[in-house]
């Protein structure tokens, strides 16, 4: 019987980063990864932002396969056939080191698992982990396929879904009001295409999100982030609000839809399809979370519940890195004290706690609330775009003011005590 | 596009066992039968004749939203066996 010190579940950028930090001290780990190789059932938008994790990693991500360094960031709210959108750039994010990246996880987590070898980890693919074992009360290692791993900790890094939290007792399945599900595709362009289109650099890549009609009255919102050679196309879509929106409609014919919208199908022109996939997102916010350690088990990213949608950013894999690096540190902590009992790691949390991950997660608690508001993803952003029209609109009859159509649009849109109500509660994010 | 030609350019290695289990049992009473409508592979459908719920499993995504927006918990749902199921090669 094989017995060792820690073994990860699931290689993703949290348990990966957790076994890098864990073997760069000596510490013998294991991680069980269910696919080909770390990575190859892992997907996200995506987009990473590397400023919170120099402290923590900083020769690590100046040699990543990031994709392009994000130095447009653009916002589009749909209409029914018209839309608005907002750019922003800035030098600060062409300043090196980087502010943002695009990544595709395949390739990054692939890259992260063979750091992990190299630092002297064990990487082991194409093995899934069924269950847990347990002695006096405690997690004592894991069950792949039969096989029982013996193990002072487990790491549980199983994703969104985490069902190995789960059966530690640390949470219940996820509701489906704090779940959301992401369709995505990956779409194929020559890099000087993708860089004509969205007006960058060689190198320089745009993030777009889109709100509005494209989940009309649903919770969710589309994106759109270019890599080096392809695009993330991508639309998010609560799990509560779709199953009971009204009309029914499939997710994918949803995203159908979207793809389907002028403002995409020119930018995606021509392009090949070269990858479908589709990914749980927890999107509870601060309030359901879950604890994150118990006797002998420690629970890191998204399977800890740390992704935080603040409406114009969305993050995980920061806090999915930095959790992965705050369990290393817990765990290593424990070894030297020989208790990994609760009360040992409860260290962990005390480590969220103080750092960005936690204090962001609670800064923000209420984004989920004002997001799921139907008017802030159906009503705001038709209504912005119908006073756009007017105001450009040049018809047969004589045009009214300016200040005269804006002051109507605002009486129908925003003078009124719902959309008051609404403004303040946007004050909670 | 239809979700069946989407997932012809994805690569899976298909186990010949199911990874997620219908209890059709609890099916029968469910009128919403969200699964039909989360799934973004499309993979599920009724049959018209007997009233089941059917599942195309070898196409799945792994993204687990039919587990969480299950009512009733009718899907004994576990990923693919190791190394079984869809390999993303971007991600």
């Amino acid at each position: 019987m094989e017995r060792i010190e820690a073994v990860v579940v699931g290689g993703g950028l949290a348990g990966l980063t957790c076994a890098y930090c864990l073997a760069q001290e000596g510490i013998q780990v294991m991680v069980l990864e269910r696919g080909e190789h770390p990575g190859s059932k892992n997907v996200s938008g995506g987009r990473i932002y590397l400023r919170p994790l120099r402290s923590y990693l900083p020769e690590l991500w100046e040699a990543a396969p990031l994709e392009r360094q994000v130095t447009k960031e653009v916002i589009t709210m749909l209409g029914q056939g018209s839309s608005l959108t907002m750019q922003f750039t800035s030098g600060k994010f062409r300043e090196s080191p980087g502010h943002s990246y695009t990544v595709l996880r395949s390739r990054l987590d692939k890259w992260l698992g063979d750091r992990v070898v190299e630092k002297g980890g064990f990487v082991i693919p194409q093995r899934q982990v069924t269950d847990l074992m347990r002695e006096d009360g405690r997690i004592a290692g894991v069950v792949a396929e039969g096989e029982e791993i013996r193990a002072d900790v487990v790491i549980a890094a199983d994703g969104a879904l985490s069902l190995i939290a789960e059966q530690a007792g640390l949470r219940g399945p996820l509701a489906p009001r704090h779940a959301a599900v992401a369709l995505k595709e990956v779409i194929r362009l020559a890099p000087e295409v993708i860089e004509e289109r969205f007006g960058l650099a060689p190198g320089e890549g745009a993030a777009q999100l889109f709100f509005g009609s494209v989940t009309p009255g649903l919770f969710g919102g589309g994106f759109l982030y270019t890599n080096r050679d392809t695009l993330s196309l991508g639309l998010v879509l609560g799990i509560d609000a779709l199953v009971k929106g009204k009309p029914a409609a499939e997710s994918h014919q949803i995203f159908e839809a979207f793809k389907g919208r002028e403002e995409i199908a020119r930018l995606i022109k021509d392009g090949e399809l070269v990858e479908y996939s589709a990914h749980l997102i927890p999107e509870g916010g601060y309030r359901p979370l879950p604890t994150p350690y118990g006797d002998g088990i420690v629970v890191v990213g998204d399977a800890a519940g740390l992704a935080l949608n603040m409406g114009i950013t969305v993050r995980g894999m920061e806090f999915a890195i930095a959790s992965g690096y705050m369990a290393a540190q817990t765990v290593k902590k424990a070894k030297e004290k020989g208790d990994f009992s609760a009360s040992s790691l409860v260290y962990y949390q005390a480590l969220l706690r103080e750092s960005f991950v936690l204090k962001d997660m609670e800064t923000f608690r209420h984004s989920l609330e004002v997001l799921e508001n139907p008017r802030i993803t159906g009503l705001y952003p038709e209504w912005a775009c119908k006073v756009f029209e007017q105001l450009f609109w040049i018809g047969e009859g004589p045009k009214q003011r300016i200040s005269a159509t804006v002051w109507k649009g605002a009486r129908q849109g925003m003078l009124n005590l719902q959309a008051l109500k609404d403004l303040l509660m946007l004050r909670r994010i | 596009m239809d979700p069946a030609s989407k997932l012809g350019v994805d690569i899976f290695k298909n186990d010949q066992e199911a990874h997620i289990i219908i209890c059709q049992e609890i099916c029968r009473t469910c009128e919403l039968k969200p699964c039909l409508r989360i799934c973004p592979a499309g993979l599920y459908s009724v049959n018209k004749e007997t009233g089941e719920v059917l599942i195309e499993y070898t196409g799945c995504l792994e993204c687990g939203s039919c587990r969480v927006a299950c009512p009733f918990g009718a899907l004994a749902w576990s990923y693919p066996r190791g190394g079984f199921g869809v390999q993303y090669r971007y991600g």
